[in-house]
């Protein structure tokens, strides 16, 4: 096992009934490294993060996040609720829908994972969050309903509710899918700013541009299958596989 | 005809009367307790990946929601003993159908409410780490809380008025109480009209309540 990697999957494979979404997925994310997945809709994409934290439970294949695997190709019976709720507290998730607490203020969003999961005393819990709200720049909503705030505004808490956790690795999924154009540039800022941190990311986007000046490396997936993968610059500038070429083909005006 | 009202006789009943109320409310909030917890286990249960639970939960609920309350008050109290060779007092009898009929409606509406609570909720929850008893607890019952209790208080409404029918096992509740009254004063007008304002003022505040309740906007 080698300790650059952070995030190592192998042979993974998902079907939804009949469907086959993830076809024999390999992939390794290093320590620090950023990763963008890209790929047209309904390449699989989301069920391969959410598989990384086992929001999905893949059919076969080995995933391993830090020094903690789990092997689906030997054994027959899923993992239990504890298990499950162990691996993905070291993982940070971030939806495209924000998926925001809305019966709890923003302060107590962030506090959650840190307060129930990891039994942080409270008021140390709120110290943490009240740092995360402001290296987000949020901390003057702290006391707010999660309803009062605008998407990019939402989308910056749900980052800062997944980095109380601590985690080893955060996965994005669509994170600024969701957002009117002109709040996009916020959340693509602290995530860039996470990467400055050193903060081994794999993100799931549209935003080409981003994917080419902030990630390492670039995974192009089409039809749950890796189809190209490489140096962000490389890829997305030079893609040498026909389907990514079409696929990047879309988005070329964004590309100056 | 002239009918003379005159309601001061039943002062002298008032001692029944209040006996009557205490059982017809002691009964309501016994089973809607009882029911609730009841409820719940049906809830969870039929959520639950369990095939064999979840089937047998659909089929207890589609029975009791599906025959009136008075066959199974009566069904309880008369057939039931014959099944099991257990005798069970008219209040037992009483309390175990009013529990398991509150129960399979108001399991509906608690399942109704958690499967109400968005799915991005469930994935923000395991997400962060959370086991199944944490999610539930502090972010899905939470939420699915403020939409069931509208339902749930008008369920109660009507657990409550199915109280009455247990007069038909001589439980005295409020409306045994009034037969009692009438068989013995032969005023019914004025001893129905009673029970029935009774019923009133102890309802119609709860069905406001359920109303204000609903109107609230909110999750
Ligand atoms: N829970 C599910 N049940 C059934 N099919 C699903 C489920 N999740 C995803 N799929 C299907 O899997 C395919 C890939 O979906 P997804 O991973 O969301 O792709 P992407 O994120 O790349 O758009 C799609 O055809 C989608 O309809
Ligand atoms: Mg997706």
């Amino acid at each position: 096992m080698s300790n650059t990697r952070m995030i190592e999957l192998i042979g993974v494979q998902k079907s939804f009934g009949t469907l086959q979404v993830l076809k024999d997925i390999s992939l390794t994310v290093d320590k620090g490294a950023v990763v963008a997945l890209i790929g047209p809709s309904g390449s699989g994409k989301s069920t391969l993060l959410r598989s990384i934290n086992l929001l999905t439970v893949p059919n076969s294949g080995y995933i391993r996040v830090g020094d903690h695997a789990m092997d689906f190709s030997s054994t027959q019976t899923l993992p239990r609720d504890r298990e499950l709720a162990a691996f993905r507290a070291r993982t940070g998730m971030v939806f495209q829908g924000f998926n925001l607490f809305p019966h709890m203020t923003v302060e107590q969003n962030v506090m959650e994972g840190a307060v129930t999961v990891l039994r942080t005393p409270k008021a140390e819990a709120r110290e943490l969050a009240l740092s995360l709200l402001g290296k987000v720049g949020l901390a003057d909503k702290a006391a707010m309903r999660p309803d009062s705030l605008s998407g990019g505004q939402k989308q910056r808490v749900a980052i800062a509710r997944a980095l109380a956790m601590k985690p080893e690795v955060m996965l994005f999924d669509e994170a600024t899918s969701a957002l009117d154009p002109e709040l996009v540039g916020e959340v693509l800022a602290v995530i860039r700013s996470l990467a400055a941190d050193g903060m081994t990311m794999l993100l799931v986007t549209h935003e080409m541009a981003f994917a080419r000046d902030v990630a390492d490396r670039v995974v192009f997936m089409r039809d749950g299958c890796v189809v190209e993968e490489g140096e962000a610059r490389q890829v997305i500038e030079q893609p040498a596989h026909p389907a990514t070429q079409a696929f990047l083909s879309h988005f070329h005006n964004g590309l100056s | 005809m002239q009918y003379q009202w005159d309601f001061g006789f039943l002062l002298q009943y008032k001692g029944l009367v209040g006996i009557g109320a205490l059982y017809t409310v002691g009964f309501t909030i016994l089973t809607a307790l009882s029911g609730l917890a009841v409820g719940c286990l049906v809830a969870l249960l039929r959520l639950s990946q369990w095939r064999a639970a979840t089937w047998v939960v659909t089929a207890f609920i589609e029975v009791f929601r599906c025959t009136p309350v008075l066959v199974q008050l009566v069904w309880c109290y008369y057939a039931l003993p014959m099944l099991t060779g257990l005798e069970l007092t008219p209040a037992t009898a009483a309390f175990l159908t009013l529990t398991l009929y509150g129960a399979s409606f108001y399991g509906e509406i608690i399942r109704g409410g958690i499967i109400s609570v968005d799915l991005g909720q469930w994935d923000a929850g395991r997400a962060l780490g959370m086991r199944r008893s944490q999610l539930m607890r502090r972010v899905v019952l939470p939420q699915a809380f403020r939409r069931m209790v509208p339902p749930l208080v008008n369920q109660t409404v009507l657990q409550l008025k199915n109280t009455s029918l247990l007069s038909v096992l001589a439980v005295p509740d409020l409306l045994y109480q009034g037969q009692l009254i009438t068989s013995a004063s032969y005023r019914p007008l004025e001893t129905y009209t009673m029970i029935a304002v009774i019923y009133f003022a102890i309802l119609f505040p709860l069905t406001r309540l359920a109303h204000r309740l609903e109107a609230r906007p909110g999750h």
